[in-house]
């Protein structure tokens, strides 16, 4: 097979495979790894929300720790994701799921901490300053008027960390963590010759849901912002990074 | 203390394996160990070595295509709104999911699937940083280069760049830093640097001090270039540092 024919083969091989009802149905097929897959990015985004919405909107309400919080973005943003996906299941976290949630849910903090943090804080201090006036304590101010001022930040700063763990997650193959990565790991262990359509499908599926929950999120975001704030806010408050 | 037995001390008994065991270094298989090091300094090197020339290669080919590509969003206006939504939707697209599409189509002999997928990455940070920072020039200053009588090009080469430096460093470092950890994705077809030494550890009967190793390496890697691009960033913007502080 020349490259011209293998560019051509290529994608035609790889729909071929994804047109093959049993790759979808067999276990360890598409659909077992997809349920795996959204199960896995599902409790690492729960448990980056729990974490780090607390911390951010509480800086952010506090009006301090700013710089720590780049600090700690920048610092994840050099860890390789692979790095903690190998040493979290050698601690006493075990084998299996909750290391690989674990390693994913650390990728997720920041997205979600920066952005609660920056909702919080963006709140114009003459609305603060009227909520003290009308005789508001601080837990009032945060919950009444802060919060819900921050909510389209919160849902970026979801979008943002969802779309990035859901791509991540393909990683979870590099420690037999299961996801959509093991359809592409598998194929490679095929050989490229035999397993090339196996890969070039698995990507391209993998590819197709980060698309759609990016979509999804994106409708979600736009959904819990107020209409009057949306010409405003074109632009996400803090791009996503790469799966890495 | 059931995995510690099968530590390397184990693996190296049966002689399946290679890699020098840490003898003298507490019992089993230890989160990091200077023997390790000093036994596989070569091993540790070549990696090293690949992966810093990995990174460069793909964060220079990226500034090369990005500066072209923000300067051409810059002049013409239209063009910005595509190029910014692309690079969001690229963005989105699973680093293992790039490899997979590349690979079969190029070929995992080399680094050069991994290449390209590091340069796209690299690409729309770099393309994002240049033009923000080209478009905070202020409109004053472009007036008066253009009454100073610069052209299209001299502006742009001695007026907007200089100033959109600032932009452009930061995106530098930022495409920097995240291709060093993204290197390691590369381990899937055997050309990810430290992140094959990882992987290799990790595989090689869960041996903590190689995947440690190749870790911290890995980001102390990634702090040196950054310190590096900052110092580089200070030095050619030396208007800029009286108001940093």
């Amino acid at each position: 097979m020349g490259p011209g024919a293998g560019l051509v083969n290529y994608l035609s091989e790889a729909v071929v495979w994804l047109n093959d009802p049993l790759n979808w149905t067999n276990p360890g097929g598409l659909l077992d790894r997809l349920s795996e897959h959204l199960q896995i990015s599902f409790w690492a985004v729960l448990i980056g929300c729990l974490v780090g919405w607390p911390i951010g909107i509480w800086l952010g309400h506090r009006g301090r720790g700013g710089s720590a919080v780049i600090t700690f973005a920048n610092l994840t943003l050099a860890l390789p994701t692979l790095a903690l996906l190998t040493i979290l299941p050698l601690t006493p976290l075990g084998f299996g799921k909750p290391p690989v949630v674990a390693a994913l849910a650390v990728f997720a903090i920041p997205p979600l901490l920066s952005n609660a943090y920056t909702g919080v804080r963006s709140v114009d201090s003459e609305i603060r300053d009227a909520a003290k006036g009308m005789g508001l304590s601080g837990s009032q101010v945060l919950l009444r008027v802060e919060l819900p001022l921050a909510v389209p930040y919160l849902a970026a700063g979801l979008r943002t960390a969802a779309v990035q763990v859901v791509a991540t997650t393909t990683l979870a193959t590099f420690v037999n963590g299961g996801g959509l990565g093991e359809i592409i790991s598998a194929g490679f262990g095929l050989g490229i010759s035999v397993g090339g359509n196996q890969i070039v499908a698995g990507g391209l599926f993998v590819v197709l849901l980060a698309l759609a929950v990016e979509g999804v999120l994106a409708l979600v975001q736009r959904l819990v912002t107020p209409r009057a704030l949306r010409a405003a806010r074109r632009r996400r408050p803090t791009a996503a990074t790469p799966a890495g | 203390m059931s995995f510690l037995s099968w530590g390397p001390a184990a693996a190296a008994l049966s002689g399946a394996v290679p890699l020098a065991a840490p003898a003298d270094d507490g019992p089993g298989n230890p989160w990091f160990s200077w023997q390790y090091v000093r036994d596989n300094a070569e091993t540790l090197r070549d990696a090293l070595e690949f992966h810093a020339g990995l990174t460069a290669r793909a964060v220079l080919l990226a500034l090369v295509v990005a500066l072209p590509l923000a300067v051409l969003a810059y002049w013409i206006k239209p063009l910005t709104g595509p190029i910014l939504a692309l690079s969001g939707v690229l963005y989105t697209i699973p680093s293992l999911a790039l490899l997979a599409l590349l690979a079969p189509a190029v070929g995992t002999t080399t680094d050069t699937s991994v290449l390209i997928a590091l340069v796209l990455y690299a690409l729309l940070v770099l393309v994002r940083n240049a033009l923000t920072g080209l478009s905070q020039v202020p409109d004053e200053v472009r007036d008066a280069a253009t009454g100073m009588g610069y052209g299209r090009f001299g502006r742009l080469l001695r007026v907007e760049l200089p100033l959109a430096l600032p932009g452009i460093m930061t995106g530098l470092r930022l495409a920097t830093v995240s291709t060093v950890a993204l290197v390691t994705v590369g381990s899937l077809i055997g050309q990810g640097g430290l992140g094959d030494l990882i992987l290799g550890g990790f595989r090689n009967n869960f041996y903590k001090a190689e995947i440690v190793t190749g870790s911290v390496l890995c980001l102390a890697l990634a702090l040196v270039l950054d310190l590096l691009l900052a110092g580089i960033g200070r030095l050619l913007t030396p208007w800029a540092r009286g108001r940093a502080s």
